[in-house]
């Protein structure tokens, strides 16, 4: 795929943005709504010079990607939500091993089997992963420029960190297909980074070994602690957000993360028609959750609404930042429902009456 | 007169004294894994990987690169690390809960793969770290914590031949069933050991080398007589032999 302006899949965008990244280490298992990553990268992959495996399960394709990060690749699998619950395992193991690694959740409607509709029903899974004590850093994409820039720098930011990321997307950004302008020009900065942790055979040195289990009292507690240090560093400096629309001094604020974002900046159009001035504030990292602009967003606005398609996960997030509940109007769509744009402003109208 | 030394400490293995218990065979295998990395010249080119269950903490006492696994994925870690350093030598070594339970699919995908690496697969047909549970290799009427009545086939099923099952896949280069009773059984594991390793780096395709080991502990033996108890009961159940050796 060139550069310049293209008409393609979101899901496309992720598989470029890996090529481009230096990602030389896929394994994926088939689940829709993001099929099109494990059809491209069994031959994108090994034109790439880099390694495709269809795994036999998703618990296969985390942990084969848990040992070519042990190896130093840069590696990356991809699922969909009931594949992300069986990834789980190997995510906390990776967090517990400070390995870096790409995930990439294109979620769908549950919980169970559920449908292949569009949804963000894994907001927790991602924010609030597998067992342990641990974060995932999320990158929440709303449009497929994103899809592909959000992945490419995931990669930097596993190796900078030595965590898994996750990417966020849905089946609607994976599926949609959209003319898209590819900043192809740059350059993965930690790429040639090195890894003197990883498992290469032991040249010159002692044997090294990657461990999560910590069994000498007190030497968990302290692992703990260091990965906590990490983690206050990574809220410190890669959290991210967008904010929209304050230039009007809006009287409302929506809150809303991927698709519903993208959906709101619809909305917004609607309600600047109507007379009602309202803002946009977009977690582009879901965590680290930038809790501390939506507080200082939220003190300037009568109301804060909050869009999601689930029945409420992010909102969590938001009542912690705004600290006023009163102040947050909440409205959901689980199971695979999409809200229109003039869907949401019927219900914005409703509560600004 | 001078001093002629007839065996010293392999260089692949820490300082670090054995933590297994008396007469477990899981000191043996480290042990003979170790000799044969060294004799091969390997020490600084091998990878290992280390399974959930009493061998979880063999990369303390190898002095090679190895990582841990999730119970039971050893063989897909192995398989990535193989085909990021396919220069290596790759090995999984995993026991029989690991490897026959809940890492079943996994070392089957592999061996069907024909991923060229070795899985070396510690038989002592009980889950040992755990205190001594029913595994999928514990013989019919054997007594373990979760089957006190002894091992109802017709309720739990009939042990896992896992050396014969993995001579089925047609990518398995190299299947054996050995045991670690004596000197005699030692020297033919090794031997066996040696094969799956050299089958690796002559780039042959997937060797799989199952060790029936003792587990006097949780079989509430003393060490010799579990020896004597793989040579005359667990043997009967598990033959040893060659399964597959595809030239």
């Amino acid at each position: 795929m060139s550069a310049g302006k293209q008409f393609i899949k979101g899901n496309t965008a992720v598989v470029e943005a890996a090529i481009d990244a230096g990602c030389r280490f896929y394994a994926g298992y088939p689940i829709t709504p993001q099929n099109e990553i494990p059809e491209m990268m069994s031959w994108r992959m090994p034109e790439a010079g880099g390694t495709f495996i269809q795994a036999e399960s998703e618990l296969i394709s985390i942990n084969m990607v848990f040992g070519a990060a042990a190896a130093g690749a840069r590696a990356m699998t991809t699922s969909s939500s009931p594949g992300i619950s069986l990834m789980q395992e190997g995510i906390s193991y990776m967090a517990g091993c400070e390995l870096p690694a790409v995930i990439v959740n294109v979620m769908r409607g549950g919980p169970g089997l559920g449908n292949i509709a569009p949804s963000q029903s894994d907001y927790f899974q991602a924010v609030k992963p597998g067992h342990g004590d641990y974060h995932m850093i999320t990158l929440a994409p709303h449009k497929l420029s994103e899809m592909y820039d959000y992945t490419f720098d995931a990669f930097d930011l596993a190796d900078k960190y030595r965590t898994p990321v996750m990417i966020l997307a849905d089946g609607l950004l994976g599926q949609l297909m959209e003319n898209v302008e590819l900043d192809r020009s740059r350059k993965p900065a930690l790429l040639n980074a090195p890894k003197p942790w990883a498992l290469t055979g032991a040249s010159g040195r002692k044997g090294q070994r990657i461990v999560s289990l910590l069994m000498q009292p007190g030497a968990l507690e302290k692992h703990n602690m260091d990965l906590n240090e990490k983690y206050n560093i990574i809220k410190r400096d890669e959290t991210k957000f967008e904010l929209t629309g304050t230039e009007e001094n809006p009287d409302y604020l929506i809150a809303a993360f991927g698709t519903c974002a993208r959906i709101s900046k619809g909305v917004i159009n609607l309600a600047r028609a109507a007379g009602i001035k309202i803002g946009l504030f977009r977690p582009v990292t879901l965590w680290p959750y930038p809790y501390a602009a939506l507080k200082e967003a939220a003190k300037k606005v009568k109301k804060v609404f909050v869009f999601e398609m689930n029945l409420g996960q992010m909102v969590e997030d938001v009542n912690l930042a705004v600290e006023d509940s009163s102040k947050i109007e909440f409205y959901g769509r689980p199971g695979g429902g999409v809200p229109t744009a003039e869907e949401l402003f019927e219900f914005i109208k409703g509560k600004v009456k | 007169m001078a001093e002629k030394i007839v065996y010293k400490k392999p260089e692949s293995l820490t300082d670090r004294i054995f933590s297994y218990c008396w007469g477990c065979g899981h000191s043996t295998m480290h042990k003979v894994v170790a000799e044969l990395i060294d004799e091969l010249g390997m020490r600084e080119k091998t990878i290992a990987v280390a399974p959930v269950g009493c061998a979880v903490f063999a990369y303390d006492f190898w002095d090679f690169d190895t990582t841990e696994a999730a119970h039971g994925r050893a063989p897909v870690v192995a398989t990535a690390i193989k085909r990021v350093h396919p220069d290596k030598l790759v090995f999984a070594y995993q026991g029989d809960g690991d490897l026959a339970s809940i890492g079943m699919a996994e070392i089957i995908h592999t061996a069907n793969r024909g991923e060229n690496l070795t899985v070396i697969f510690i038989n002592n047909t009980n889950y040992g770290m755990t205190g001594g549970q029913m595994a999928p290799t514990t013989l019919i009427g054997q007594k373990t914590t979760t089957s006190p009545a002894g091992r109802d086939p017709l309720v739990n099923g009939y042990p896992f031949k896992m050396a014969e099952l993995m001579a089925q896949f047609e990518n398995v280069k190299y299947s054996e069933r050995v045991k670690v009773t004596d000197a005699a059984s030692v020297i033919k594991a090794k031997k066996a050991v040696k094969k799956g390793f050299l089958n690796q780096l002559n780039g042959a395709g997937f060797s799989f080398i199952e060790v029936l080991s003792s587990c006097p502990a949780n079989w509430r033996m003393e060490p010799l007589e579990a020896k004597k108890h793989i040579d005359e009961v667990v043997s009967k159940y598990y033959p040893l032999g060659v399964f597959k050796d595809i030239k």
